[in-house]
């Protein structure tokens, strides 16, 4: 019989009363008085009513909780009661360290099917109606995962509480291996590829994103071999073959460059930097690995990865975003022999936040999008937990809004990682499996979360979208798997590769690891499950969390096996690498897939691709001269995409390791700052420097100038806080939509030349990337009318780099009165997809968009920046911050702000063609850097600067406020700095 | 004078070892982390050790209650070598997740609970110390980063009042240079009558919610950019450690001095 435990707060419960304000929020009816919770753990296991005492003591601090045992826990007075929990399957991290608790409590053996689950009751009490409720409990909870009940006080007592449910799975099916017929019409091959292999009840098992001549194909192979696929294997082909993991736009033939994009336009860039370099080269390992590497110091390498987890993220915000932290993760623990993860990075783009109309996935309108608010906040808070739990400072970040996100919303998750580059004279940035090494599969076990996960990615997310792709991570099993690897059996030698279980899961791991020694040979049936009846397909494709694959010497299986069982790892053998060439599976004996692995990895079939120009002219708005800027400077400061996001930066932990010195929140303003500095290794003064550009609104323009744009940001931020400009490198994450649409291609190919030609001017090369080519929804409205919505065509540019001396870096709060201001680099007339036209926009009701974007002067910028990164070295700057969107007026304000200081220029003596006042003040050039020097320092900083634009345009104040004269001479702009302070802060107040 | 030996714990999500080891080592010490599981294998090798720390992090994943599960299996397998450890004369810390779980063990009194803002904060606090104790020699105060969710100190008033007359408390929450700096309120979680770490065992063992081994060096400060700036104008040659450091130097004092 279940048996249940109510654990419930003694004292004040500040999560009761923050939930009262999330519920107020809403924009309910009625009144609430009070919200108390109360946590449950159901058992389905006999205990006596002694132990289940013990049991209930072990879960609760008698000083500020108390219990009940199978009787639920109620306060006396309260009108409703919403009892949340997961549904059959769904990772409970609560659930399982209970019965880890309770196992160890007891001393006992628990049988496989005896669960601890987790749920969670709020109590409310006042004035609410039945649709009110529904509101509330909706906003509790996601039917993809989650279950819900909702009682009234009166049926409470009828019922004499909750009711108690075991959320055990149970599969009906019995796990089998099926043959698929593909000797069928094209239709229906079409149809296989699109929604997946028949079930016997004629539903489909979900999208396999293989296209006619993909199927065509594999008929093919299948009919030289003679015999028709398992389903294991074309769901196999299936992964290894998805735009997710193969990137076939970016790989493919494309118009006049055969070896397509990505050979041609990003690592060709690579290439020829590194070989120009020679000896000076910094690069390691790029592009190959699950993170690229450069230079750290003598002995260390930094990696970096950036990957994004947008799809399952629509679906299940908080699931979606942890498990896309927790999951990047694993690019730095699976980087060679395994690096230690140093730092996270992320960067969300959304809806806008006020956009309410109801969308749906379907056509019946059952499966209804969440809304963007509700997307953000459950983003925010996977990252959260990911980030905090895993020990891992999460420090840099970004947030971009626009209503293309509204169907699917961008979540991009980095993570940087440390590695020695030698250990027991082996180099640590190389593996290789051996034939006859064991397969070694670590940490969490499989279930059916995260099926599909990688095709699912490669297509646009309709109503055939899967529930099953979405996972919850688990950050303290892969916190466990992660020290047992990179702490100490690496360093021990104990095995001879490792790589992530990502997308495709073992499907992909297993057979990327086996082009490594040259094929493998599987026992599915050891793969250890999260409950039985898992059909062989879904195990070896399943994305389950926390796994990682490694090929362990079986001379050193034991060692390795009684290391990670003290660590409370789990690691289980499933096989061996050979050299067989091909890939072969067996389940319970019976083999169940044998594919040539050559056939694998190379049989997708190369598609031309062909691009089509896109010529846009958009609509310039009429600007009328601005009466009030100080007002305007205010309005802009309060938008989404400028405004503080200090709630985000304070509740991500980054000070854990103690490498914080450029921290995310900057000055006695504490304003988000561009770029963040760490110190990895504690013992050295060597620091990693990290920033990003993304411009998206630009590609409404022109795609050139977009990746232009976003790739001088991100270098930029990082020179003026200190980064050495020869020492860095960059990573690309292209998140496309409508990849199959010509114009979009062609936009796609002039945003990778872009990325060639400023690579090339900055010697910076790319050293690792991620593409998502289908970012669109097709759903429908509220009248049930077909849409599409497409993101932007937005290119993430993130940038590592090496700082030599920490105790050098800089800050963007101005730090005396007195203090000379600098506009280094030129302002012009660039306001085209600005945030300002954004602004106007809106204000007059109407979308302009303009069309002059910033023109990147890679040449005169790289002088300009070497000039910089030599003012830093010689300690002349005092503070600088880089301006970017939202231009001078914006730069300027969040320098005042962060350091509580007035600030006085003049626009007269700004360098630049840019003629009116606004476009001064909000015009986007880049290879713009605002700086503050001591005045003592002036003729040693002019004479380093000498041949670049720049100009002293006024100084440091002490009266708190934000002076500004313009072309007349007059003054324009006259805030008090705490006004722009409360502008700058309002927008996420209340987040 | 022999060095002190410090064993620090990890596993399960503790996260704080390596830079809570890096300071103790700073400080002079010999410091070893030690998986719990290998302790619970051998305890006997906790006589080796002088100090005990536990670090920050997230035990279980702060599960079922913060501190809770780690402290159950501390009381499962190594009850009665905690006691003999503690018994003896020597030192015990717990920063953040460490502090919830001596409090779990009932090894310090008083619970940690959910922030006032029922969210995960980090920010840096300033704290005046007040307790009597070997780790806290010679300090006043203290400018340290909290980063926690359940950080909360709570205890009932008559412990409270025996706490104060012992001095026990070890530190409360002031509003002091980093505060003013950034214009935060001085108490982060809304901890009662503003404690930020307490004492027991005569001193010996102490708990805090900041983390000094975040405050050690100069540049993890948040205004140490104001700070070069204003030393480099004063010609004053610029400090390299925090005063973080100080506890850890104190800890290894005790046994050294």
């Amino acid at each position: 019989m279940a048996q249940r435990i109510d654990i419930a707060y003694k004292i004040d419960d500040a999560r009761g009363n923050a939930k009262k304000g999330n519920f107020e929020a809403l924009g309910i009816s009625g009144n609430i008085k009070d919200v108390r919770i109360v946590d449950s753990y159901t058992i389905n296991e006999s205990f006596s009513k002694q132990q289940l005492c013990k049991i209930a003591g072990a879960l609760s601090n008698p000083l500020i909780e108390e219990f009940s045992i199978n009787k639920s826990w109620a306060p006396k007075h309260f009108d409703w009661v919403v009892e949340t929990g997961y549904l059959p399957g769904v990772t409970d991290n609560v659930g399982a360290t209970a019965r880890e608790t309770i196992k160890d409590l007891l001393k006992k053996k628990f049988g496989k099917n005896t669960g601890v689950y987790f749920s969670q009751s709020l109590f409310i009490s006042g004035k609410i109606s039945q649709k009110d409720i529904e509101i509330i409990a909706n906003s509790l909870y996601n039917p993809l995962i989650q279950r819900a009940q909702i009682k009234n006080f009166a049926r409470f007592k009828k019922d004499r509480g909750m009711t108690v449910m075991v959320p055990k799975v149970k599969l009906q099916q019995k796990p089998s291996v099926d043959y698929v017929n593909v000797n069928v019409s094209d239709e229906e091959l079409k149809t296989i590829g699109e929604k997946g292999i028949k079930n016997s009840d004629g539903t489909r098992r979900g999208p396999l994103a293989m296209d006619l001549e993909y199927m065509k194909v594999i008929q093919a192979y299948f009919n030289k071999l003679g015999r028709q696929p398992t389903d294991v294997e074309l769901e196999s082909i299936a992964q290894t073959w998805s735009e997710h993991c193969k990137h076939t736009i970016f790989a493919n033939p494309i118009d006049d460059i055969p070896d397509g994009l990505f050979n041609y336009y990003i690592k060709r860039a690579t290439d020829l930097i590194r070989k120009r370099r020679g000896k000076k080269d910094i690069c390691v390992s790029v592009f190959k690995d699950n993170s690229g590497a450069i230079n750290f110091d003598d002995d260390y390498l930094i990696t970096h990865k950036v990957e994004t987890h947008n799809s399952p993220s629509a679906l299940d915000p908080f699931g979606g975003a942890i498990t896309g932290i927790v999951g990047v993760n694993r690019d730095a623990i699976g980087f060679g022999m395994g690096a230690k993860p140093i730092i996270n990075t992320y960067g969300f783009c959304f809806g806008e936040l006020n956009d309410k109309r109801p969308l749906y996935r379907d056509a019946a309108k059952t499966n209804k999008m969440l809304l963007p608010k509700r997307i953000m906040e459950g983003v925010i808070s996977g990252v959260n937990v990911g980030g905090n739990c895993s020990g891992i400072p999460t420090s840099l970040g970004f947030l971009f809004f626009d209503q293309t996100y509204r169907g699917k919303p961008l979540v991009f998750v980095g993570t940087a990682g440390l590695i020695p580059k030698k250990s027991h004279n082996k180099s640590l940035y190389e593996k290789r499996a051996l034939p006859g090494d064991l397969i070694v599969m670590v940490g969490g076990r499989i279930g059916q979360d995260g099926i599909h996960g990688a095709t699912f990615s490669s297509v646009a997310m309709d109503s055939n979208s899967p529930a099953t792709a979405v996972q919850i991570g688990d950050p303290i099993t892969q916190k466990k798997l992660s020290d047992a690897i990179v702490k100490e059996a690496r360093d021990s030698n104990l095995y001879n590769s490792i790589t992530d279980n990502g997308a495709g899961g073992l499907s992909c791991s297993v057979a990327e690891m086996a082009k490594e020694s040259g094929g493998c040979y599987v026992e599915l049936d050891k793969a250890p499950l999260k409950y039985p009846g898992l059909a062989p397909w879904q195990t070896w494709i399943s994305e389950s969390q926390e796994r990682m694959t490694l090929a362990v010497p079986k001379k050193k299986w034991k060692a390795f096996q009684s290391l990670m069982e003290k660590r409370g790892v789990e690691a289980t053998v499933i096989g061996k690498f050979t050299n067989s060439g091909r890939c072969i599976v067996k389940y319970y004996g019976k083999e169940i897939m044998n594919i040539y692995l050559k056939f694998l990895h190379d049989g997708v079939p190369r598609k031309k691709l062909v691009t089509r120009k896109l010529n846009v002219i958009n609509k310039e708005p009429v600007r009328e001269k601005e009466k009030d800027l100080s007002h305007t400077l205010q309005n802009i400061l309060k938008r989404l995409n400028i405004a503080s996001f200090e709630f985000i930066s304070s509740q991500y932990d980054h000070e854990v390791q103690g490498s914080s010195v450029i921290k995310p929140l900057q000055g006695r303003g504490r304003v988000n700052g561009d770029a963040v500095v760490v110190r990895p290794k504690l013992d050295s003064s060597k620091g990693v420097v990290l920033s990003s550009g993304i411009y998206p609104k630009y590609s409404q323009i022109n795609t050139y100038d977009m990746a232009a744009c976003a790739i001088d940001t991100a270098i930029r931020a990082a020179v003026i806080a200190g980064a050495d400009p020869d020492r860095l490198a960059l990573l690309d994450n292209f998140c496309w939509c409508s990849s199959n649409e010509p114009e979009r291609l062609w936009q796609l190919k002039e945003a990778t030349r872009s990325c060639f030609d400023y690579a090339m001017i900055y010697q910076t090369p790319f050293i690792s990337g991620k593409d998502s080519m289908f970012n669109d929804f097709k759903g429908y409205d509220e009248r049930g009318k077909a849409l599409k919505i497409s993101v932007l065509p937005t290119l993430l540019i993130s940038s590592i780099g090496v700082i030599n001396d920490i105790n050098k870096a800089v800050s963007i709060e101005p730090k005396f009165v007195g203090d000379l201001i600098y506009v280094l680099g030129e302002t012009n007339e660039e306001l085209g997809g600005s945030e300002y036209y954004s602004m106007l926009s809106e204000k007059l009701g109407e979308e302009y968009i303009g069309n002059k974007t910033p023109k990147v002067n890679g040449r005169k910028n790289k002088k300009m920046y070497n000039a910089i990164a030599n003012g830093i070295n010689k300690q002349l700057i005092s503070s600088g911050i880089s301006a970017s969107r939202g231009g001078i007026a914006v730069a300027l304000s969040k320098m005042a702000i962060a350091g509580g200081l007035g600030v006085k220029i003049a626009l007269q003596k700004l360098p630049g063609s840019a003629k009116t006042d606004e476009s001064k003040l909000f015009s986007e050039s880049q290879g713009r850097i605002i700086i503050t020097i001591n005045p003592d320092k002036k003729g040693q900083f002019e004479k380093i600067m000498k041949g670049n634009k720049f100009s002293c345009i006024g100084g440091v104040v002490k009266e708190r406020i934000i002076k500004i004269s313009g072309e007349k001479g007059k003054t324009i702009i006259n805030l008090p700095i705490k006004s722009a302070a409360n502008a700058y802060k309002s927008t996420f107040k209340k987040f | 004078m022999k060095k002190p030996n410090v064993i620090i714990f990890s596993g399960y999500g503790l996260n704080c070892e390596e830079e809570t080891k890096f300071a103790f080592e700073l400080a002079g010490a010999n410091a070893n982390i030690v998986h719990i599981n290998d302790l619970i294998e051998k305890p006997k090798q906790l006589k080796n050790y002088q100090i005990l720390a536990i670090p920050g992090g997230f035990s279980y994943g702060d599960d079922t209650g913060s501190g809770k599960a780690y402290a159950n299996k501390l009381k499962n397998h190594l009850w009665d070598e905690l006691v003999k450890f503690l018994d003896k004369d020597s030192l015990t810390i717990g920063i953040c997740n460490g502090f919830q779980i001596l409090t779990n063990l009932g090894l310090l009194p008083g619970a940690l609970t959910f922030n006032d803002n029922a969210r995960y904060t980090d920010r840096w606090v300033d704290i005046r110390i007040e307790g009597n104790s070997p780790w806290l020699e010679g300090i006043k105060t203290l400018s340290l980063p909290i980063a926690h969710g359940e950080g909360k100190y709570f205890s009932d008033k008559k412990t409270l009042l025996n706490m104060n007359r012992a001095k026990e408390i070890a530190a409360r929450y002031v509003e002091g240079e980093i505060c003013k700096y950034q214009n935060l309120k001085p108490n982060p979680n809304g901890a009662i009558e503003d404690i930020a770490g307490v004492l027991g065992f005569k001193g010996r063992v102490l708990g805090m919610m900041p983390h000094p081994e975040r405050a050690m060096f100069f540049t993890q400060l948040p205004n140490w950019p104001y700070l070069k700036e204003k030393y480099m104008r004063e010609n004053i040659s610029l400090p390299v450690y925090a005063s973080g450091l100080k506890i850890f130097k104190n800890g290894v004092n005790y046994f050294t001095a």
